[in-house]
């Protein structure tokens, strides 16, 4: 049984909802949090990250920025490095390029390089995604990017639950964490989300530990490991192939950085059969950390090893395009056959 | 220039109809027949024209991501252009671009979806010119939000100091999506900016097509003669939201309605009418810019939609190995997501 049906609860809320509450109650606790970026005040971001949250806590805790990424993501580290916990909000995770020093060469080092006599507690929260045919400079995910640098924690929710402890617990951390969100899940009302992400979620605070992946359905015949829109892409090929006596477990990382490769190690360890699933580009990325980990603790374990990915290539405008490259649950389900078969 | 306004008018006017059909009654984002998100330019016609009009074949234009006006003033393909957003085979870039990457190297004409990332590569056009000493200059547009941004920035300082044929054409509508110009700069002129790195700066206070003519006949004379760049901003409007879809609850009323009293073209049509054009004349440009705008609609629907393996294409111009993406080992299926 799932952490979450555990505490299951009547009350359901979408994942920007849950999002929405966690950064509220930690607002209404400590004084030092604030959260700023482009139209996350009045607009209450443009995927509604912060629906709602000027009118509890005004400009000067929900502060609308100039775009200018580089100083805003910046100031939000010096703010950090003083002792506050600002969460700072980066529209598209495509737009990291225009302010990547200041996230990875100071956000990501100043605890490193100050031997740990300097420490940077805050979030950096993004969109990520694609799958509605916004093409090659808003439709990408980039998680392998973050989790490759060192020094940032990575998280990625698949569901409201999750959503809610995770960002609870990542504007506690004392370190810089990466908090990405995709826009398909959000709940957005001119982007409607698949069944999956909108959960029971309790209106009381709680965490989920970083490095916690769930096994979000247990199987015996393949394991399949993902993040985000994929986790509800696995669980539908996984309930078609079911269908034919596939019986497969599909693991949701919950966190890039840190990464729970015990989960994944016991799972492979069961089912012998490994398929990793991201919407990432392929090459130098996830899906070849996470096969390269159980290769390194768990080979004799391993019978067959698929990746589904973002082949490498730049995420395409037209439709038929992008059907082709982002991963859909057609694309999951074959290569878990693939592997299944092998 | 009344013909390139007109035109651009008509032309987001239709785009909007056919991007909202198919996203009644419920708005998403992902159906219709025009993919993905659109920023459309109607208000904000006199900016293009009026500067565009001063420019050739070889000059260069960078515009952001709400491009179709600039792109029409600049003389791009109009039937590749819609093909292209409309996410077709035969558009501009065989539809992998779409409306914020229109790529028109004929034209001289390219545009990019990140804010103010469109400056450094007109810096780069102009510093092309200058090796090559041509006498072909470059623009790029921005929007008034982007006017905070590093690349701005920094492409004016690089431009100054190197006294390159670069004009940067500054479109303020006053709205940052939600965030009005006052909110995230104390300075109420932008072209105020030039100051800074030592190069002219000039206001248009008002979307006058034929104000925005003079002071860019200027700005393009000076960048065209060796004498180095012009910042010039001009006030515009945004009558259609930041996006489609936009619900622009954080915008007062009084402020859309004076957008939509401010009308650029009518202004234009008034000044022409007052220098002896007929109202018939006046008409006959409209109706001609519709004939063309509508035909290349209905040229782009019919155009088939790309090969989902031509996703593998492209990537680099050179393949190595002849390789053209790395094609995962097992069926990727296609299908609708």
């Amino acid at each position: 049984m799932s952490e979450q049906e555990q505490r299951a609860v009547e009350r359901e809320l979408t994942m920007s909802r849950a999002m929405v509450e966690a950064v509220a109650h930690e607002m209404r606790e400590d004084e030092e949090v604030f959260y700023m970026g482009e139209d996350v005040a009045d607009y209450g971001g443009i995927f509604d990250s912060t629906e709602g949250l000027l009118e509890e806590f005004g400009r000067d805790r929900i502060m609308d920025v100039p775009i200018s990424e580089t100083a805003y993501l910046g100031a939000a580290v010096g703010a950090a490095q003083e002792g506050m916990r600002p969460i700072a909000e980066l529209m598209f995770v495509d737009f990291f390029g225009v302010a990547m020093d200041q996230i990875y060469n100071q956000m990501a080092k100043n605890t490193y390089m100050s031997g740990g006599a300097v420490n940077v507690p805050m979030v950096l929260t993004a969109a990520v995604g694609g799958t509605y045919n916004d093409a090659a400079q808003h439709s990408q995910t980039l998680y392998g990017t973050f989790a490759h640098l060192p020094g940032m924690k990575v998280v990625v929710p698949s569901t409201a639950y999750d959503a809610k402890g995770l960002m609870h617990n990542a504007i506690r951390d004392d370190d810089p964490v990466v908090y990405l969100f995709h826009k398909r899940l959000m709940g957005i009302g001119w982007m409607p989300a698949p069944d999956g992400p909108k959960t029971p979620v309790p209106e009381e605070e709680y965490t989920i530990p970083f490095g916690s992946a769930d096994v979000k359905r247990e199987g015996e015949d393949a394991t399949v490991v993902t993040l985000g829109l994929h986790v509800h892409r696995a669980l539908e090929a996984a309930d078609a192939l079911a269908e034919d006596g596939i019986d497969a477990e599909v693991i949701d990382l919950r966190t890039l950085v840190p990464l729970d490769t015990e989960t994944i190690h016991e799972s492979v360890a069961k089912t012998g059969r490994l398929v990793v699933v991201d919407e990432d580009y392929q090459s130098y990325g996830v899906t070849g950390e996470i096969i390269a980990s159980v290769a390194e603790d768990g080979l004799a374990d391993l019978e067959a090893v698929e990746r589904v990915a973002v082949p490498d290539v730049p995420l395409p405008y037209a439709r038929p395009m992008e059907n082709e490259v982002v991963p859909d649950s057609e694309d999951i389900e074959s290569a878990v056959r693939s592997a299944h078969d092998a | 220039m009344f013909e390139e306004m007109a035109t651009a008018r008509y032309y987001e006017e239709r785009l909007q109809e056919e991007y909202l059909e198919g996203k009644q009654p419920a708005f998403d984002i992902s159906a219709g027949p025009i993919p993905g998100e659109l920023h459309l330019a109607a208000g904000q016609e006199a900016a293009a024209a009026g500067v565009c009009r001063h420019l050739r074949d070889d000059d260069t234009v960078t515009a952001p991501h709400r491009p179709h006006h600039v792109a029409i003033a600049k003389g791009v393909d109009l039937k590749r252009m819609t093909a292209e957003i409309f996410g077709r085979e035969s558009g501009l870039s065989s539809g992998k671009g779409g409306h914020m990457h229109l790529f028109d190297p004929d034209a001289g004409f390219a545009c990019s979806g990140i804010i103010a990332q469109g400056c450094p590569p007109a810096v780069g056009a102009g510093l092309a010119a200058k090796k090559r000493n041509e006498d072909s200059v470059a623009v790029a547009f921005l929007g008034e939000g982007a006017i905070s941004q590093g690349a701005f920035l920094e492409s004016l300082n690089l431009a100054a100091v190197q006294q390159l044929p670069v004009v940067f054409v500054i479109e303020d509508n006053d709205w940052a999506i939600s965030m009005p110009k006052e909110r995230v700069t104390d300075v109420a002129d932008g072209s105020r900016r030039a100051g800074g790195f030592d190069m002219p700066g000039v206001r248009v206070d008002y979307d006058d097509a034929t104000a925005v003519y003079d002071a860019a006949k200027e700005a393009v004379g000076r960048a065209r003669a060796g004498n180095g760049p012009t910042l010039l901003e001009v006030q515009v409007h945004r009558r259609m939201g930041h996006f489609m879809g936009d619900p622009e609850s954080y915008r007062p009323d009084e402020d859309v309605a004076a957008a939509e009293q401010r009308d650029s073209i009518e202004r234009l049509a008034d000044d022409l009418r007052s220098e002896g054009v007929e109202d018939d004349e006046l008409e006959a440009i409209r109706e001609e810019a519709r004939e063309r705008v509508d035909e290349a609609i209905e040229w782009a629907k019919e155009q088939p939609e790309p090969d989902p393996d031509a996703a593998y294409e492209d990537v680099f111009v050179n393949p190595p190995s002849g390789v053209t993406a790395q094609e995962p080992d097992h069926e990727l299926a296609g299908g609708d997501d």
